[in-house]
């Protein structure tokens, strides 16, 4: 009988350190998820914890982890060659075939946010044409917390890219929130052929969509992904439960006219 | 077919199936109730009729048997995930309808929700066959008919209990050779057609509705009565929820294991993050969570029923004497308002 609970071992590749408190590991892997999807991480003895895929490729996914808990603690005390357990995929993705292509995608992202998009965003910059045209908003709190940096910077070469940060000022980047930058978007010369993506902490997502909306873009273009605490991730144990939704298995990435009506 | 069996027989018939199956009853444990000189029922193995308390609803329901409150996934040594083993005996178990009923919910999370079978409930479940507990007159927080959880056909005995004996009925003919010098007499379950508590579940109409009652100050009063103790959820026929935990064992830090331990939505953290966010963080939040999920939510996902079975027993358990069916009375009241306040 298969047991979908039973994690199998990866053996980690590569370390990256992105910033202060996030690090991104790549494991050997032949699985390969829809972009924005997750999986749980398990360590023996430890637990276990669900985390996006930032990127993934031929025998490989990376995982762009924040050390905030017990399990994510243990994770950043291995390094390459050692063994992490994962089951999953798990969830439903960015829709990028049936509802991003051919359109102008707007993506606008806060914190650690940025990664559950990473991989549909260079998938969009490897192959020119795939959307009519991509913009990007990335915000962070400030300098020590912003994540893939030279991605950051390769992507200004074909998206027309804001960066900021909240408080601090650097060169090249905006002052201020995400949804400051919102109405630089030229909404309306994408003739209704767009889509927004948001993520971010549940306030910045829920403020960005209103920003949105308040700026004339149907709730039907924008689409979020949610984070909530998990144990199983395929719909038994309940913590991530919303209503009648299933962050786990209807989720993590949902369109807004379904997303704005979830409130815990 | 029918029988009629006096103790003794129904004995001598329950250590036969003993040698093939492991048999759970709701069993009385003297003085072992919350408070002083007061028993406990719950379900344990049992090998006499006189162990099997007919008379009083148990204090907590027949999921224990299949979920038991805290269980082993895994064993880990070093590195290593091996699966806990789990027996290979068949179960045969004394349910009333409501927990009959309430099984069919957890069959729905358990191997359906999301087309995923939880292995660990699997391997317990398919061992199940159930002697239903003839029930037909309730007690004072029961409102299975309300809920449409007063019958069930899913059984393979059915047993009434008179005065030193036992009449049955054999309805999965695999348990026929057990009865083969039993008194036959006709016999057919009956079901309680009405209960001392009568609801009627309020209909939400919409999201909107929906997402108003959320925020309605109905739910402030279990701020100042509910205290998050969680024995609504132990109690309740139907919660499934869980919390997985890894331990390790004091003696070796490279040995441990990996429990799945029931859960409640009641207690503050559960839906807590790593990263520090919560949700719900008042107790009538969280009691609007329970109610909702019971009366709307679980239907408007799986269609066919609320996931309540009208057991009772959280208001028989609640240290706060909070009442289910009141509260989804007041449910109803508030929902009549705000639908009322829409169409001005």
């Amino acid at each position: 009988m298969n047991n979908p609970v039973k994690p199998v071992p990866c053996k980690i590749i590569d370390v990256k350190k992105e910033s202060a408190l996030e690090y991104t590991f790549r494991v050997e892997s032949d699985i390969k998820p829809d972009h924005g999807q997750f999986l749980q991480l398990s360590i023996p003895k430890i637990g276990e914890a669900p985390i996006s895929v930032s990127a993934h490729g031929d025998g490989w996914m990376d995982f762009t982890i924040r050390s905030v808990g017990k399990v994510t603690d243990e994770i950043f005390n291995k390094g390459a060659g050692d063994t992490l357990f994962l089951r999953g995929p798990y969830g439903k993705g960015w829709p990028l075939e049936k509802e991003f292509k051919g359109k102008h995608l707007v993506v606008i992202t806060g914190g650690t946010g940025l990664a559950p998009v990473r991989s549909m965003l260079n998938t969009c910059f490897e192959n020119d044409g795939y959307v009519k045209s991509l913009s990007l908003i990335s915000g962070f709190k400030n300098e020590e917390g912003i994540i893939f940096k030279e991605e950051l910077k390769k992507w200004k070469e074909k998206f027309t890219t804001y960066y900021t940060l909240d408080k601090d000022q650097i060169d090249g980047w905006n002052v201020g929130f995400v949804t400051d930058l919102v109405k630089e978007i030229p909404f309306d010369s994408f003739d209704g052929n767009y889509a927004v993506v948001i993520v971010g902490p549940p306030m910045m997502m829920k403020f960005t969509a209103e920003k949105a909306m308040s700026l004339g873009v149907p709730t039907e273009k924008i689409w979020v992904s949610f984070e909530r605490k998990m144990s199983c991730a395929i719909g038994k144990c309940g913590h991530c439960r919303i209503d009648e939704t299933y962050v786990c298995l209807d989720g993590p990435v949902f369109n807004y006219t379904t997303a704005k009506d979830l409130l815990d | 077919m029918g029988y009629k069996v006096v103790f003794e027989q129904a004995n001598a018939i329950l250590a036969e199936l003993s040698k093939e199956y492991d048999i759970y009853a709701p069993k009385r444990f003297s003085k072992q109730g919350r408070y002083s000189d007061t028993d406990i029922i719950r379900y344990d193995l049992i090998n006499k009729v006189e162990d099997i308390v007919f008379d009083e609803k148990s204090d907590y329901p027949a999921k224990e048997v299949i979920t038991p409150i805290t269980q082993s996934l895994f064993y880990f040594t070093e590195d290593e995930y091996r699966e806990s083993k789990t027996k290979n005996k068949p179960i045969l178990i004394f349910m009333r309808p409501c927990d009959i009923n309430a099984m069919e919910h957890q069959n729905q999370i358990y191997l359906k929700n999301g087309g995923f079978e939880d292995f660990y409930y699997k391997r317990v479940q398919d061992r199940v066959k159930i002697v239903l507990m003839e029930c037909t007159s309730g007690w004072d927080t029961c409102f299975c008919v309300s809920m449409n959880a007063n019958k069930s056909e899913h059984y393979s005995l059915a047993v009434r209990h008179q005065e030193g004996e036992l009449m049955i009925e054999v309805k999965d003919e695999a348990f026929a050779p057990y009865f083969a010098d039993a008194q036959e007499e006709p016999f057919h379950v009956e079901f309680i057609e009405k209960n001392q508590i009568e609801v009627t579940i309020p209909k939400i109409k919409d999201k909107a509705t929906l997402n108003a009652l959320k925020k309605h100050p109905m739910w402030q009063e279990f701020n100042k009565r509910c205290i998050s103790c969680g024995a609504c959820t132990i109690a309740c026929s139907t919660c499934t929820c869980f919390t997985t935990t890894d331990i390790i064992y004091n003696e070796n830090a490279n040995v441990g294991e990996r429990k799945r331990t029931s859960a409640s939505c009641q207690i503050e953290g559960f839906s807590d993050m790593a990263g520090g966010h919560s949700f719900r963080p008042t107790t009538g939040d969280r009691m609007r969570y329970k109610i909702l999920h019971k009366f709307h939510d679980y239907k408007a996902r799986f269609k066919d029923y609320h996931m309540c079975v009208g057991c009772g027993r959280c208001t028989s358990r609640c240290p706060e004497c909070i009442s289910v069916t009141a509260t989804v009375k007041k449910m109803a009241d508030a929902i009549e308002e705000i639908e009322a306040k829409g169409e001005e």
